[in-house]
């Protein structure tokens, strides 16, 4: 099955969402509305003649704040038709105080899923609805900020230690008689 | 001097108790088993049979109770800086620290961007001897553990300082 067969398959299942085929690029993708992408995925999933069993990754995008907009890219392969699908989805972006952007989660349909998206939250501030589990997956549980998001400013401490290089040591100077 | 030869009947040793300790201490250091980035690789093949740190008496001990040494090898994160004081608080004194590599130093190539590094491991702990390198080689690494034997054989603890003091103020005046 070629990428526009795939694509025709999907627009005529969800003639509902605004689906579209970006095809400018050497890895063709299929842009598709974020509030429709659970419904996507698991048609996907389910489908008899499609069955793309496997999310190779998730990957998450901010464009900054001249465009606006954050991005998610799901690469999903079916393993027995030997198919590739790249799924984006593009989203505007929150601003600093304001609560972050939301996609519906897909970890109920790709259990692998459920650590790609609490890898998107912790380093994008990306939330996943109906995500059973949204913690933060690297960074310790008490980290300010969502560091890869291009509007993100180092904190100054983190437990006492000074951050930034040039905000130089907090440590106290020893009483070891033989450090200078 | 007379030729003679060793039979080691009767032999004496003239020394004072520092310098006993001293060499006790440099002779055996037992660095604390972990490592946290590719320095450990290096430091790694340190220990193993290419580079044998053992002939100096080092070997790693699996447990912060029974180590006179913590080789910081690698990037030191902020999630790591908690666990490291702490790992430094466990370990019984006289403890050292040698810091390997430049991110243990200063936090080498994520001085400015790495928001999760701490920009050098003398920030959370005293730091005894840095080694430079990226990652340093074994060699570098023995150069480290010499300086800090140099280090040891001149310390100077077994006399409390307060005994120092107290033996000068105790000195008769001297009459003129």
């Amino acid at each position: 099955m070629t990428f526009q067969e795939i694509t025709d398959t999907v627009t005529s299942q969800f003639p509902e969402h605004a689906i579209s085929a970006d095809t400018k690029n050497p890895q063709p993708a299929l842009i598709v509305p974020a509030q429709g992408i659970a419904d996507i995925c698991r048609f996907l999933h389910e489908d008899e003649r499609l069955y793309f069993d496997y999310l190779a990754c998730i990957t998450a995008i901010d464009n900054g704040a001249t465009a606006d907009t954050m991005e998610l890219i799901y690469n999903l392969t079916s393993i027995p038709y030997g198919l590739d699908l790249t799924l984006k989805t593009i989203f505007p972006r929150n601003t600093a105080e304001a609560t972050l952007p939301s996609v519906p989660t897909v970890s109920h349909i790709w259990r692998t899923a459920d650590w790609h998206e609490r890898e998107a939250y912790d380093l994008m501030g990306i939330a996943f609805e109906g995500h059973p589990d949204l913690r933060r997956i690297l960074l310790p549980e008490d980290w300010e900020g969502h560091p890869l998001r291009k509007d993100y400013d180092a904190q100054e401490r983190y437990h006492g230690i000074y951050v930034r290089y040039e905000d130089g040591p907090t440590l106290e100077p020893s009483d070891d008689p033989d450090r200078v | 001097m007379s030729e003679r030869i060793k039979t080691g009947d009767g032999g004496i040793i003239l020394t004072n108790a520092e310098d006993l300790m001293n060499w006790a201490r440099l002779s055996s250091l037992w660095p604390m088993g972990f490592g946290l980035a590719c320095c450990a690789i290096e430091m790694m093949a340190t220990y193993a049979a290419n580079y044998d740190l053992e002939r100096f008496g080092i070997m790693p001990r699996p447990s912060p109770r029974q180590s006179d040494v913590m080789i910081v090898a690698g990037t030191v994160t902020f999630k790591m800086a908690d666990r490291i004081r702490r790992l430094y608080e466990q370990m019984p004194e006289p403890r050292y620290v040698i810091s390997m590599g430049s991110c243990s130093n200063c936090g080498g190539p994520y001085w400015e961007h790495g928001y999760h590094v701490v920009k050098g491991v003398d920030r959370i702990i005293p730091v005894d001897v840095y080694v430079p390198g990226c990652p340093p080689r074994p060699e570098a690494l023995i150069g480290g553990f010499m300086k800090l034997q140099e280090k040891i054989r001149g310390k100077r603890e077994a006399v409390p300082e307060l005994f120092l003091e107290m033996e000068a103020a105790n000195q008769p005046a001297v009459l003129s």
